[in-house]
């Protein structure tokens, strides 16, 4: 069957963010970029059913501008054997991203549709929900386990109070949770080998989508900072402060 | 204004978590109504009739939503949404995972995880795991929301909603519950306790967790793990504290052998005390413990489980 990933390029996760002075969003310019960890987790999924014989085609997928190749390509090196990127220079709503992969779904007809949960910049977690609702199919997010039985895959889900297994009739959409797997790196034949694979760009705009915002980004700002308290000497110390000075144990 | 809340539950008890919410929706300001999915969950719509500030309490009490199964009840919210400008859930796994959808469904963008609300239309939330705070307008004629229940402090419960039935049954077909493995724990629910313990990698292994449990029974704590203790096995990962975990705020919060990598602070920095053991005196825990004590954990936790 054919697999479709969304991928996205994001801040390096352990880049410490700025926030411009004048508030007006947080500073990305020159700060090293990355594919979003959760969707490098959905590539690894997709890539290990390729190896089982589940999957025959993975197509990656990313909206962006021409700078979000270098994660299609990293996608590629990684198994994925051909690449869309969605041109825009927008900076789109969860909802306009969602419509422009159905898009790509509806083209492409793919019996699985593997996401990252979330992405760590906006901290969302909406986008393979709402994939799932546009294209009327079942969903199957927080995963820590995908197995493909039949026309059916069962999903087993990380949910507040454990775990909780569920089964979707294909096509589904499934959405990676950190558990999932544990992705491999690219060698460097197969990064070479990446950039002779085929990569589509694609326009937003020839969609024929109404992307209009749906957000307004008021302001940005840091959160409030918290003072470094103080160390302590002795375990009674400890206890000591906690039951006299933060008043917090009694 | 009208304002539909989702009512968080396990089909026996409200979660502590839903209270938040709806201190949420009375800061939109509008007519609250509560709504109950499940299944054999008459315990719950009876707590969710005292929840203060709800007017009406929507039951609908039917198999198909015996596991809030997002196809299932994302249709039942849609048929229900003709009469809110605002649906609000709680940012916890079963909200998270429905509400979005609800909102495709709506043609409408969701604003997630808020921690304040400005205006009707105007909230607040956490980006980049915490380290900025954004303000977003929501530009839809609907407002579909997940609140962050650490943003908000919980109503009182001894309101008196009336109860409405509904005879609704919204069944997809397209997915089905297997089965569920939950942890099971005497402890306090880690979003809602008042002190939390955590371990790291610091821990070494499971078996040392039980260090922390002599302490947790003495305090009525709850106990948390960062990425890197869930990772290792050390503990299932609904124990996981961080960015991609549960978020918590409780009044104390204990780091034991836990660096303070950005993920895991996203999950607790707003705790009103926070207190770090680390044996690393250049751990970046200590930039944001109130108390912090240079120590091995395995000396210092018997010991203050003996001082308290």
């Amino acid at each position: 069957m054919k697999v479709l990933v969304p991928i996205k390029r994001v801040i390096d996760y352990n880049v410490k963010v700025r926030v411009k002075p004048d508030n007006s969003d947080v500073d990305l310019a020159n700060v090293k970029m990355a594919i979003n960890p959760f969707c490098e987790i959905a590539v690894e999924e997709a890539v290990r059913l390729k190896e089982a014989g589940t999957a025959t085609e993975i197509i990656a997928v990313s909206i962006g501008n021409k700078s979000c190749q270098e994660q299609l390509r990293t996608a590629l090196a990684l198994g994925a054997d051909r690449a869309i990127q969605i041109d825009t220079d927008e900076n789109l709503d969860s909802l306009n991203i969602a419509k422009l992969l159905q898009k790509i779904v509806e083209e492409e007809q793919p019996q699985l549709v593997i996401l990252g949960k979330q992405a760590i910049d906006s901290d969302n977690n909406q986008t393979g929900q709402m994939l799932a609702a546009l294209t009327g199919m079942p969903q199957g997010t927080f995963a820590s386990m995908v197995k493909v039985e039949g026309d059916k895959v069962n999903v087993t889900r990380e949910v507040d109070d454990g775990l909780q297994t569920i089964a979707l009739n294909l096509p589904a959409i499934v959405t990676t949770d950190l558990r999932l797997n544990e992705p491999r790196y690219a060698s460097l034949p197969n990064i070479m080998k990446a950039k002779r694979k085929p990569l589509v760009v694609k326009p937003a705009a020839d969609f024929g989508l109404d992307l209009a915002p749906r957000t307004k980004l008021v302001k940005v700002t840091p959160p409030a900072t918290r003072q470094a308290g103080i160390v302590v000497e002795t375990i009674e110390e400890l206890v000591e402060k906690l039951k006299n000075e933060a008043k917090v144990i009694s | 204004m009208s304002i539909l809340v989702f009512a968080e539950h396990d089909n026996s008890t409200l979660k502590a978590e839903t209270l938040k919410t709806v201190a949420a929706a009375q800061a939109i300001g509008g007519d609250i109504t509560l709504l109950v999915a499940g299944h054999d969950c008459q315990s719950v719509i009876d707590e969710a009739s005292k929840v203060n500030g709800v007017s009406k309490v929507l039951a609908a009490d039917n198999a198909v939503y015996a596991h809030q199964l997002a196809e299932n009840v994302s249709l039942l919210v849609l048929e229900l949404a003709g009469d809110y400008e605002h649906i609000i859930a709680t940012a916890l796994t079963t909200g998270k995972n429905f509400m979005p959808r609800v909102a495709a469904l709506l043609d409408v963008t969701q604003i997630s995880d808020i921690i304040a609300v400005e205006s009707s239309d105007t909230f607040v939330r956490p980006i980049y795991a915490g380290n900025a705070i954004a303000t977003v307008q929501s530009l839809d004629s609907k407002k579909v929301i997940t609140v962050r229940a650490t943003g908000f402090d919980a109503v009182a419960t001894d309101g008196n909603a009336e109860i409405v039935t509904l005879d609704i049954a919204t069944d997809a077909s397209i997915s089905a519950h297997v089965s569920d493995e939950l942890t099971v724990s005497e402890r306090p629910d880690l979003g809602a306790a008042g002190v939390v313990i955590s371990g790291g990698r610091g821990m070494q292994n499971g078996d040392n967790f039980k260090l922390l449990e002599g302490i947790a029974d003495k305090l009525g704590a709850a106990i948390g793990a960062s990425r890197a203790a869930v990772d290792a096995g050390f503990v299932p990962n609904d124990m996981q504290v961080g960015q991609t975990g549960k978020i918590v705020a409780p009044d104390l919060y204990i780091a034991v052998g836990i660096s303070g990598a950005i993920q895991h602070l996203a999950g607790m920095k707003d705790s009103k005390v926070i207190v770090a053991i680390n044996k690393d005196p250049e751990a970046p825990i200590f930039q944001v413990a109130d108390y912090g004590i240079v120590a091995d954990l395995f000396d210092a936790l018997p010991e203050l489980e003996s001082k308290l």
